[in-house]
């Protein structure tokens, strides 16, 4: 096993518990913390495929500017521990299996694929920088320019939802 | 590859939608007058209908292959700028009547709509996902749009949950099927190899995904709960909208990629088969009308596949013709509900349409034509939707399926028929109110009259065009 692969086995480790154990913390700055993990582990393996600016970017946005966020916003709602009901505990019981079952046909189907040589965008080195500013602001521009309007969307639902009653 | 004229011309109906909302909420804090945003919203849609004309002068692909704007996407344009302008037109009352805000309300159904657009022309499936999150997300808060209802609430929670969930398996899906073919531009799929379990893998999970949108069982779980808690020009808008540019979605994939058509048919068999039977048997039993009709959109979505199920030319064209029959109806009665519900939208159980001929003769005349429409009657425009289906169904052999739609179009009479016989035959209640129509609600409510008439006379000229060899701009 080379050191490159055992780095990967850790990171995926990493990643794969920090995302159990968001969903599994009853008190929402636990899964906050663990979402964090979850963030630089990902960013770790950005890191071994040599996207490194997809790697800062993941630091800086994510698992700094955008956690810094939900950290706050869960600090001003004064947010408790969550209620189990009975329904979520079936939810448990029935999806836990459910879940291990699609996870471990996805994981038997990749292992049995054969890989293949990436054409297009994947095969120009879409890892570096350049090339990612190319994909983005050439190849992509449209779908690009489609996410501002997408934010924007977002930035009005959440004024809709959170305004105060006239 | 700067863009060029062409490039903005072919998306000029997301552009005109785009820009339309933007301006909605540049004039919210400067304008205080309802009628100038609907004005608005209404000029932008009719703007964002006619510039599809423009983007279908100039067929051909956009910004590298990733858009295409060709005779099916044209249709899909006109059909969702139609969709969007009659919820606007109609909608301006149900904001004044139960004090919503109306230019926020008017910009997120115009960014949904430019969402639907894209979804529509996309042919490249990260441009599509943008589009499918655009119209979603802008769903998710429209559902939740009348805050002080808790019903509302509901709505809006359980379809971001839900909503969220399944686009999550549709982006699995887009990067499965990406790292097996190396390509998410869908005209560039055809090599690809079908026996591979990684691709049958991710276009089953964009099955799933997209199925969850089209509200196709064993995915529609959500879609009672959320029609009947959402505002109802909101569930107007979700029944004939988002759901014609989710199946349009679904369609390109089906047609241009050779995998998925081979892959799908048998899911489609399946999925059209548990959808019919699920929601014809749900709506048997509702008694309150809005969660009925939300119940008979999801059969709707059943009969619908049965058409892909058929894999031809006649199929196609069925689906898109159906999609606009449907649309015309579907609207026109959630029009009728939204409006006879009353403030806060109390009136909404099978009891308080009793006697509404004697009350409202136009409204129940209106909503007579809009369920015979649904449940497929000669003379309206559902007959030829379901006759094109059974058609499409025949002409490639799937007699089982043309069976079970013809049993489920019987099941599916018992409760259309029960709200047309509690309409004209019970006696009204002394308390009922009778509040009468305003001018934009008749008005939605003729056009949608006149269009399920006239499509259900003369159906050719939707099916010649929709049968025409240059469909997919091939």
């Amino acid at each position: 096993m080379t050191p490159h692969l055992m780095l990967f086995f850790v990171l995926a480790a990493l990643a794969v518990g920090g995302a159990v154990s968001l969903i599994v913390a009853s008190h929402p700055i636990r899964s906050a913390l663990a979402l964090i993990v979850v963030m630089v582990a990902l960013a770790g393996l950005y890191l071994l495929l040599g996207a490194e600016f997809v790697a800062a970017v993941q630091i800086i946005v994510y698992a700094g500017a955008i956690m810094v966020l939900f950290v706050f916003v869960i600090m001003l709602l004064n947010a408790g521990e969550e209620e189990r009901t009975n329904v979520s505990r079936l939810a448990g019981t029935a999806g836990i299996p459910l879940a291990v079952a699609l996870a471990g046909f996805l994981a038997a189907a990749v292992a049995r694929s054969t890989p293949v040589t990436a054409t297009g965008a994947a095969a120009q080195g879409a890892a570096s920088t350049r090339a990612l500013a190319n994909l983005l602001f050439r190849e992509f521009v449209y779908p690009f320019e489609l996410t501002s309007f997408l934010i924007l969307v977002a930035i009005l639902g959440a004024l809709v939802l959170a305004q105060r009653e006239k | 590859m700067f863009p060029l004229r062409e490039d903005f011309l072919r998306v000029l109906p997301e552009l005109v939608f785009c820009a339309g909302g933007t301006l909605l909420m540049f004039l919210q804090p400067f304008v205080r007058s309802r009628q100038a945003f609907s004005s608005l919203a209404l000029l932008a849609s009719a703007a964002a209908t006619l510039s599809a004309g423009f983007a279908a002068l100039t067929p051909g692909t956009a910004f590298g292959g990733l858009i295409r704007a060709d005779g099916f996407s044209f249709f899909f344009h006109l059909l969702i700028g139609l969709v969007v302008f009659l919820v606007v037109l109609g909608s301006s009352s149900y904001l004044e009547r139960e004090r919503l805000a109306p230019a926020e309300f008017y910009a997120l159904v115009l960014f949904a709509a430019a969402g639907m657009g894209v979804l529509a022309s996309a042919q490249e499936l990260l441009t599509a996902f943008i589009g499918l999150e655009m119209s979603s997300i802008s769903s998710y808060i429209l559902a939740g749009y009348r805050r002080d209802a808790i019903k509302s609430s509901e709505s809006a929670m359980k379809y971001f949950l839900l909503g969220s969930f399944a686009t999550a398996f549709f982006l699995y899906g887009i990067a499965l099927v990406y790292g097996k073919t190396g390509t998410t531009v869908l005209t560039q799929m055809g090599s690809a190899d079908v026996s591979d379990t990684v691709l049958k893998l991710g276009l089953a999970l964009i099955l799933v995904g997209l199925g969850f949108k089209v509200a196709a069982a064993p995915f529609q779980v959500w879609t009672p709960d959320v029609y009947e808690g959402a505002p109802t020009p909101v569930t107007a808008l979700f029944s004939a909208g988002p759901k014609a540019a989710a199946f349009a979605l679904l369609l390109r994939i089906f047609v241009m990629v050779p995998a998925a058509t081979q892959l799908w048919f048998w899911a489609f068999w399946l999925l059209a088969v548990l959808t019919m039977f699920t929601g014809n048997l749900g709506a048997l039993v509702q008694s309150n009308v809005k969660r009925m009709l939300a119940y008979s959109s999801i059969a709707h979505a059943g009969y619908l596949l049965v058409a892909f199920a058929a894999r031809s030319e006649i199929g196609v064209a069925a689906i898109l013709f159906y999609l606009l029959a449907y649309a015309l109806a579907k609207l026109g009665a959630f029009t009728v509900v939204g409006h006879l519900g009353g403030g806060g939208e109390k009136h909404l159980d099978l009891e308080d349409y009793a006697g509404l001929a004697q009350r409202q003769p136009f409204a129940a005349a209106a909503l007579s034509v809009f369920l015979l429409s649904l449940l497929g009657l000669p003379v309206t425009a559902g007959f030829f939707g379901k006759f094109y289906i059974f058609k499409a169904a025949l002409h490639s052999h799937l007699i089982w399926l043309a069976v079970l739609m013809g049993l489920n179009s019987v099941i599916g009479a018992y409760y259309y028929l029960r709200l047309i016989v509690v309409m004209y035959m019970r006696e009204p209640r002394e308390e009922a109110a009778c509040a009468p129509f305003p001018a934009a609600v008749s008005m939605v409510l003729t056009i949608c009259v006149l269009g399920t008439l006239y499509f259900g006379l003369f159906p050719n000229h939707v099916i010649s065009f929709a049968l025409s060899p240059g469909l997919f701009g091939r």
